[in-house]
C-alpha cells in the first residue's frame, strides 16, 4: 500500500534521487560506534538536532494555551501545568529540554574543538555553529521570561542590566529588547515572546540548514 | 540454504527495525503533545446551573426578552456572561423560555423583529423565522427549531437552566 502510493508519486515527480542524496550515505567506519565505541562522541550534533526537534514540536503545542500578556501569561501557564492533560509532561519536555539542548550543543563543539575539526576548509562551518549556539542561548534567555513569575521577571531584570551595559548604546539596546527603558512588563513580555516564537527560530532553521549543507557538502572530517 | 530462510534480506531486517525503533520513539514524543491538544474535545460536558431570571408574575401571553448573568469559566479566565431568553406562558399556564440564538448560523432573533412577521421569530442575518413555540418556519434558512431553556419555578421566582434542543415541536 505505502510502497504503492511512494511508486505513484515517484513516477512521476521523481523523489527518489531526492532523499537519496540527504539519507543514503556510508557513515565512516572512524565515526561509526559499532566499530570504535568511543566516536559515539559524534552523536552529539545528532543529539543537539534531535533535542531541537523536540523543542519545536512540545513549544508549537505548548502554545495552543499560553498567552504572552502580563495578565494570563502566569495563570495560563498554571492551567496547562495542572489542568490539561499531560500539560505537565509537555512543559517538562520543554523545560528540561531547554538545559539539555545546551548540554549537547555544548558537548558537540568541545568534539569539534578537541578533534581540530573546524580547521580548513570547516571554519565556515565552525563560524554557523558558533551562530547557531548563540542563537540557542537567546531563546533560552527569552523564554525563561514566558512563564512570567518572579524567577523569571527577576532574571530577565538582570540580563536587561546586562545587556544596558553596552558602551555607548547601552540604553538603546535594552529599551529595543525590553520595549521600554524602565519597565519590564507587558511590551517586554510580548517582545520577548515574538523573538522566542518567530524570530529566534527563524534564525536557527536558515543556520541549521546552512550547517548541514555545509557538513553534506565538505563530508565528515577524517579520523585522527 | 532453503529459500525460506531468504524472504526476509538483511537490509528489510534492518529497514523494518530502524523503522519500528524509530517509529516507536516519534510515537513517544508526540504522544504527550497530542494528548494535551485533544485534551478540550475530551472534556466532559458540564452541566449548566439554574439561574433565576424574573418572577413568574412579570411573565405573559407574549415572549418578552429577559436577560440574565452566568458566570462563565473560560479555562484560566472566569467572567460574568450575560445570556438571553424569550419567555411566554402559554395558554395553560406553562412557561416557555427560548434561546435567542437562530439555528442557521448562531445570529440572536427578536421577537416580531421587522416589518412583516407578527406573530414570529425573525433572524435579521439571513431572514431565518420561527413560530412562537420556537418552530422554524419552512422556506427559511434554519432547519431546527429554537432551543429552550430548561425551566424551573421556586417561590413565584423563574429559574433557567442549560439550554437544550426543543423537544415540544
Amino acid at each position: 500500500m505505502l510502497q504503492k502510493l511512494y511508486d505513484w508519486v515517484d513516477e512521476r515527480v521523481d523523489i527518489t534521487p531526492l532523499w537519496r542524496d540527504i539519507a543514503d550515505h556510508e557513515v565512516p567506519e572512524h565515526v561509526n560506534p559499532a566499530h570504535h565505541f568511543s566516536a559515539f562522541v559524534y552523536c552529539f550534533g545528532g543529539l543537539t538536532f534531535f533535542i531541537t526537534v523536540i523543542q519545536v514540536l512540545s513549544g508549537m503545542f505548548l502554545t495552543m494555551y499560553y498567552v504572552p500578556d502580563i495578565e494570563n501569561a502566569w495563570k495560563s501557564v498554571y492551567y496547562l501545568q495542572k489542568e490539561v492533560a499531560y500539560g505537565q509532561i509537555v512543559r517538562g519536555m520543554h523545560h528540561w529540554g531547554a538545559s539539555l539542548v545546551i548540554v549537547m550543543i555544548f558537548l558537540h563543539t568541545l568534539r569539534v574543538f578537541f578533534q581540530g575539526a573546524y580547521k580548513k576548509p570547516r571554519e565556515l562551518n565552525w563560524v554557523v555553529g558558533v551562530l547557531i549556539f548563540f542563537v540557542m542561548l537567546g531563546l533560552g534567555f527569552t523564554g525563561y521570561l514566558l512563564p512570567w513569575d518572579n524567577k523569571a521577571f527577576f532574571a530577565t531584570q538582570v540580563g536587561l542590566e546586562i545587556a544596558q551595559q553596552t558602551p555607548l548604546i547601552g540604553t538603546q539596546v535594552k529599551t529595543l529588547l525590553a520595549g521600554d527603558p524602565e519597565i519590564v512588563g507587558a511590551q517586554t513580555l510580548t517582545r520577548f515572546f515574538a523573538i522566542h516564537v518567530f524570530f529566534l527560530p527563524a534564525a536557527l532553521f536558515g543556520l541549521m540548514g546552512a550547517h548541514f549543507v555545509m557538513i553534506r557538502k565538505q563530508g565528515i572530517s577524517g579520523p585522527l | 540454504m532453503s529459500e525460506r530462510k531468504q524472504q526476509v534480506s538483511r537490509r528489510q531486517f534492518l529497514n523494518y527495525t530502524l523503522t519500528g525503533v524509530g517509529g516507536f520513539m516519534g510515537a513517544a514524543m508526540l504522544a504527550p503533545m497530542v494528548r494535551m491538544a485533544v485534551d478540550p474535545v475530551l472534556q466532559p460536558k458540564k452541566e449548566g446551573d439554574f439561574v433565576a431570571v424574573t418572577e413568574v408574575s412579570k411573565l405573559t401571553k407574549e415572549p418578552q426578552r429577559f436577560n440574565f448573568k452566568i458566570e462563565q469559566v473560560d479555562a484560566w479566565y472566569t467572567s460574568e456572561v450575560t445570556k438571553a431568553a424569550w419567555v411566554y406562558k402559554k395558554e395553560n399556564d406553562e412557561i416557555v423560555a427560548l434561546s435567542p440564538i437562530c439555528k442557521h448560523l448562531g445570529c440572536v432573533v427578536n421577537w416580531e423583529g421587522g416589518q412583516g412577521h407578527e406573530d414570529r421569530f425573525y433572524c435579521p442575518c439571513h431572514g431565518g423565522l420561527y413560530e412562537k413555540n420556537g418552530e422554524n418556519v419552512p422556506g427559511t434558512p434554519p432547519l431546527a427549531p429554537l432551543d429552550s431553556y430548561k425551566t424551573k419555578v421556586k417561590d413565584g421566582t423563574l429559574y433557567l437552566g442549560e439550554a437544550v434542543p426543543n423537544m415540544e415541536v
